[in-house]
């Protein structure tokens, strides 16, 4: 029996290493070719502005490769775990870190892409603010690598922690459940912040003097679309920390991992929203100045009126894992 | 470890809550998020009707809300009714 497990330790590794960089790549790759898209756009229509437009993209094209190097590190560690320690709740671990990180890094690659893509075409338009569009684009493609963050977090410490003397039967569901949450939970968020620092620059390079009232709005929107992958984050690490007794019914098990899938899922489309809602105000702001005050709020209603969903998805989490 | 058929049931039923409130969640995010983008568009275009654009948006997305509030209450009738 020992022998098997640790067959199915190393099947769950490899598995899980598949997937966090098969996952991983599809984010990075659709953000970083969407930015060269746009950069040979630009430069299509001012050639003498390449050497600017081409270092921007390669420095943008950088930060959204991170979400998978990230990836590739989760990876690389479970290929050559350590499979001397034998526990059942060792094959759980892998596939839950595994997926998390692949998962986690789909949003953060677009969403960084966006404002790289939209850089480039600011810096063709008003040369003269190249700094300053750099500035803004390396703050919100760093941003938007923030719920990749959250996942590499998740994905480390379900590697590092040591879950023996847990009992198996409904640990195995919070960790899958908390790879999940924390996983699935970035998607939206990463490709939400990423739609409203694409405006962000784009309102920058179209309207300079607005310069300060754009980048306040465009962080503050951005916060707030980074709230659903925190409520993912907070629903993995309760699922980590907390001791659950043991339960030989299936039951418990499947109200953690609902619990999990709930919280990921849910937090999805809110992120989205959230950032349609922002780039939109983003955009707005920078073209109207008179109206800063009334967008600002009319975005921030907005956002937590699309946000509502997201809480009720960790409500219900929080009565599977709780009440349940 | 006895797999009785109450256990089973029960068992799905937490799934079947998450997954009610985690997929119907997803629509009304981005529904409600595109509401509030078009909003933000028409005020900052025309931002004299500001409070008629800020209702009208609000009450777009109470609508949209319905399907997740649907989602809610299956989550909760799988929960604590079946």
């Amino acid at each position: 029996m020992t022998d098997d497990i640790q067959v199915w330790m190393k099947v769950a590794a490899f598995v899980g290493g598949g997937m966090a960089m098969g996952f991983g790549a599809i984010g990075a790759a659709i953000g970083e070719g969407y930015t060269a898209s746009k950069a040979n756009e630009a430069i299509a229509r001012n050639p003498q502005l390449s050497g600017d437009l081409f270092k921007t993209m390669l420095v943008g094209q950088a930060i959204a490769e991170t979400a998978s190097i990230f990836a590739l590190i989760i990876a690389m560690l479970l290929l050559f775990s350590n499979f001397s320690h034998t526990s059942p709740l060792l094959i759980a671990t892998f596939l839950a870190a595994g997926l998390c990180m692949g998962l986690g890094a789909i949003g953060s690659g677009i969403g960084s892409g966006l404002p790289t893509a939209e850089a480039c075409i600011g810096i063709e338009r008003q040369p003269q603010m190249k700094n300053r569009i750099t500035t803004i684009m390396l703050a919100g493609s760093a941003i938007a690598q923030s719920p990749a963050i959250f996942a590499l977090v998740t994905s480390l410490i379900l590697l590092f922690i040591d879950f023996t003397g847990k009992p198996v039967s409904p640990t195995w569901a919070a960790i899958l459940g908390a790879g999940l949450a924390s996983g699935l939970g970035a998607i939206g968020s990463g490709i939400g912040e990423g739609l409203v620092a694409k405006s962000g620059c784009e309102g920058i390079a179209r309207q300079p003097a607005g310069a300060t009232r754009t980048t306040n709005v465009m962080l503050l929107g951005m916060a707030v679309t980074e709230t659903t992958a925190i409520y993912g984050l907070l629903i993995a690490c309760i699922l980590i920390f907390k001791n659950f007794p043991a339960a030989e019914s299936i039951a418990a098990s499947m109200a953690l991992l609902g619990a999990g899938l709930c919280m990921g899922i849910g937090a999805i489309g809110p992120g989205i929203g959230e950032g349609f809602a922002g780039q939109s105000a983003v955009k707005w702001i920078a073209r109207n100045e008179e109206g800063t005050a009334t967008l600002t709020r009319s975005m921030l209603v907005g956002q937590a009126v699309a946000e509502s969903t997201g809480i009720y998805a960790l409500v219900i989490s929080l009565i599977l894992i709780f009440v349940a | 470890m006895a797999i009785e058929g109450i256990h089973i049931v029960q068992a799905a039923a937490f799934l079947g809550a998450g997954l009610s409130m985690g997929l119907g969640a997803i629509g009304p995010g981005v529904g409600e998020g595109l509401a509030a983008a078009k909003a933000c568009e028409a005020i900052g275009r025309n931002p004299a009707e500001a409070g008629l654009l800020t209702r009208t948006m609000l009450v777009g997305q109470a609508v949209s809300e319905s399907t997740g509030i649907y989602a809610l209450v299956i989550a909760l009738l799988l929960l604590f009714v079946v």
